[in-house]
C-alpha cells in the first residue's frame, strides 16, 4: 500500500498543503512546491492592496455624506429655533434639549426614571422571554405540546398586544404588575415563534449523524438541536426587544409614577417640550443600544455562523 | 487463530424492506467478513442506499435476519459536521470525556489535519471537511464502516487523494467496509469485492483479485449495469 497522499516526504509534522497540490507528492512537481513555501499567498498578495485602497477611497465620501445630512438638519433646526422661526414651546432647539438632559442628570431625576424604565423592561422581558422560550421549546419537540399550546398562542397573537391596554388597566389597576404584563405579552410571541421555527428547521441530516455516533436523546437536544435553533431564537430576542420598548412607551404614559414615559407625560402637563423631545431621543438611543447588544450576542454565540462574519480562524 | 470458522462481521439473510406498495429490498443476502472491503454499485433506485441505511440502523427492515457489529459508523456524502463546534470537538463527539481531545487529535493527525483542530468547519474545503468526517468515523474504532458515496461531491483530484487516504487508513484499522458508489473505477481500485445490485437483490458478486484484469472487470461491471462500451 502506498503512504497516504497527504503526508509529504518532508516528515511527520508536514504542513497540510492545499487540496489541489497534494496528489503531486510523488511526482517531480513536489520539489518545486517545497522550495516555494506559501506560494499561494505570495502571488495573491499584490492585487488586493491597491484594490482595497481603491475601494476605501471610493467608499469614504458616501459614509461622510450619510452622516452629513442628519448633522446638517440638526444645525438647520438649531438655527431656525434661535431665529425664533420655530417657537421653543413647539420644538425646542437641540442645544436646549442637551442642556435639559444635563440639568436633569445633575439633579438625579433622569437616571432615576431611566433606571425605573430599564428595570421594567428587563423584568417584563425576563417573564415573557422565558415563557416564550419554554413554550416554544415544548412545542418544537412534542406533538402533544403543540396540540395543546400552539393554537391558543396563535389566536392570542392575532390581537395587537397594545389593544388590550384598557383591559390590563382594569385587571391590574395602575400598579407595576400591569406594566410587566404588557411587556411580557409583547415579548412572548416573537421568542415563542422563532424558537419553534428554529427547532423545526434543524438539519435532519445532522440529527441522523447524531444517531450514528450514538448520542443519547438529551445529548442530541443539547448538542445538535438547541445550537441549531439558536440563530432563530436570537432573532426572536431582537424582535422582542423592539416590542418591549413599544410596550413600555404605552404602559408608562398611562398612570406610571416613575419612568421616562412618566417624565414625558408629566412634562406635557407643564408644556416642557424640551423634556418631551429628550424622552423621545432617549427611547431612540435605548432602542439603538439594545440592538447593538443583541448583535454583540449574535457575534459571540454565532461565531461559527458564516452570516455573522464569524467562522474565521 | 482459525480463519475458516470466523463469523462474518455483517450477515444479511433474506432481508426485506417495503415502502408502502414498493418493495425496495427483495430477500437480499449479503455477508461481509471482518476486514473485508466491499463496494456496492447499482443504478439509482436499486436499493443500495436503503441497504446501507438498514445496516447503519437508520432504517428498519420488514423481514429477514440482519446481524451487524455494535460498533458501526457511517461517512455520508455530505460531511455533516456541526458548524457550531470546532473541528476537534466534531471528531470527539460522544467520546468518553477524559481522552476525547487526545483521541480526536490523533485521528486528525491520521487524516493530515493536525493543525485544523481548532478551526471552524465552515473554513474547511470540501475535501478537508470530508477528511474530518472520516476522522470522526475512525476515532470510534468501528468494526463496520459504512461509506455512503463519500467522495461523490469532491473534485477529481481531491477524490484521488481521498482514495489513497482511505486505502491507507483501512489497511491500518481493518474494519469491515461497505462502500456505496456510482463509480465503477472507484469500486475496483478500493474494494476486495465488488457487488452489483439490481431491483433490490444482489445481482453479481466479484472478487477483484480473481478478475483477469481490472479492465475486464470494469467492462463486465458496466455491462451488468446496462452500459455497453463503444
Amino acid at each position: 500500500m502506498s503512504t497516504p497522499a497527504i503526508r509529504t516526504p518532508a516528515g511527520p509534522p508536514a504542513p497540510p498543503a492545499d487540496d489541489l497540490h497534494l496528489p503531486v507528492s510523488s511526482t517531480s512537481l513536489s520539489a518545486d512546491e517545497s522550495t516555494v513555501p506559501a506560494s499561494g499567498s505570495v502571488t495573491a498578495a499584490p492585487p488586493p492592496v491597491p484594490g482595497r485602497a481603491a475601494r476605501r477611497r471610493r467608499a469614504l465620501p458616501y459614509k461622510l455624506i450619510s452622516w452629513t445630512v442628519p448633522v446638517l438638519l440638526l444645525v438647520v433646526w438649531e438655527l431656525l429655533s434661535r431665529a425664533a422661526v420655530i417657537e421653543s414651546n413647539v420644538l425646542p432647539a437641540p442645544s436646549s434639549v442637551g442642556i435639559t438632559a444635563w440639568r436633569l442628570t445633575e439633579t438625579g431625576e433622569l437616571p432615576t426614571h431611566l433606571w425605573e424604565s430599564l428595570q421594567r423592561a428587563a423584568i417584563g422581558l425576563a417573564i415573557g422571554g422565558s415563557l416564550g422560550l419554554v413554550l416554544g421549546t415544548l412545542t418544537g419537540f412534542s406533538r402533544l405540546a403543540e396540540a395543546i399550546v400552539d393554537r391558543n398562542i396563535q389566536i392570542i397573537r392575532a390581537i395587537p398586544f397594545l389593544a388590550i391596554l384598557p383591559l390590563v388597566m382594569v385587571w391590574f389597576g395602575v400598579g407595576e404588575s400591569g406594566r410587566y404584563f404588557l411587556v411580557a405579552l409583547g415579548t412572548l410571541f416573537p421568542i415563542y415563534l422563532n424558537t419553534v421555527l428554529g427547532i423545526r428547521q434543524v438539519d435532519p441530516k445532522l440529527l441522523e449523524m447524531g444517531r450514528v455516533v450514538g448520542l443519547p436523546r438529551l445529548r442530541l437536544i443539547r448538542t445538535v438541536i438547541l445550537p441549531g435553533a439558536l440563530p432563530s431564537v436570537l432573532l426572536g430576542v431582537r424582535l422582542a426587544l423592539t416590542n418591549a420598548w413599544l410596550a413600555l412607551v404605552i404602559a408608562e404614559t398611562v398612570g406610571a409614577p416613575a419612568g421616562i414615559g412618566f417624565m414625558a407625560t408629566n412634562a406635557r402637563e407643564f408644556l416642557q417640550t424640551d423634556v418631551i423631545v429628550l424622552v423621545i431621543v432617549l427611547y431612540a438611543l435605548i432602542g439603538l443600544t439594545t440592538d447593538l447588544i443583541a448583535r454583540a450576542l449574535e457575534r459571540r454565540f454565532l461565531a461559527w455562523h458564516p452570516h455573522y462574519n464569524g467562522g474565521k480562524k | 487463530m482459525s480463519v475458516a470458522v470466523e463469523a462474518p462481521a455483517v450477515r444479511a439473510a433474506k432481508i426485506v424492506r417495503r415502502y408502502g406498495e414498493r418493495t425496495v429490498l427483495h430477500e437480499l443476502d449479503l455477508e461481509i467478513r471482518r476486514g473485508e472491503f466491499v463496494a456496492l454499485i447499482g443504478k439509482s433506485g436499486c436499493g443500495k442506499t436503503t441497504l446501507l441505511r438498514a445496516l447503519a440502523g437508520l432504517d428498519l427492515v420488514d423481514g429477514g435476519g440482519l446481524t451487524v457489529p455494535a460498533a458501526s459508523t457511517v461517512v455520508f456524502q455530505e460531511h455533516r459536521l456541526l458548524p457550531w463546534w470546532k473541528v476537534w470537538r466534531n471528531v470527539a463527539i460522544n467520546l468518553p470525556r477524559g481522552t476525547a481531545r487526545s483521541r480526536a487529535q490523533a485521528a486528525l493527525d491520521e487524516v493530515g489535519l493536525s493543525d485544523h483542530a481548532d478551526a471552524w468547519p465552515v473554513t474547511l474545503s470540501g475535501g478537508e471537511a470530508q477528511r474530518v468526517a472520516l476522522a470522526r468515523a475512525l476515532v470510534r474504532e468501528p468494526e463496520l464502516l459504512l461509506l455512503d458515496e463519500p467522495f461523490a461531491a469532491l473534485d477529481a483530484l481531491t477524490r484521488i487523494k481521498m482514495h489513497g487516504l482511505v486505502r491507507n487508513l483501512i489497511s491500518r484499522h481493518r474494519p469491515a467496509v461497505l462502500l456505496v458508489t456510482h463509480d465503477v473505477d472507484e469500486a475496483i481500485s478500493l474494494a476486495d469485492r465488488v457487488v452489483t445490485m439490481r431491483e433490490g437483490r444482489i445481482a453479481a458478486d466479484h472478487r477483484v483479485a480473481d478478475a483477469p484484469s481490472p479492465a475486464s472487470l470494469r467492462t463486465q461491471l458496466l455491462a451488468e449495469l446496462g452500459v455497453v462500451e463503444q
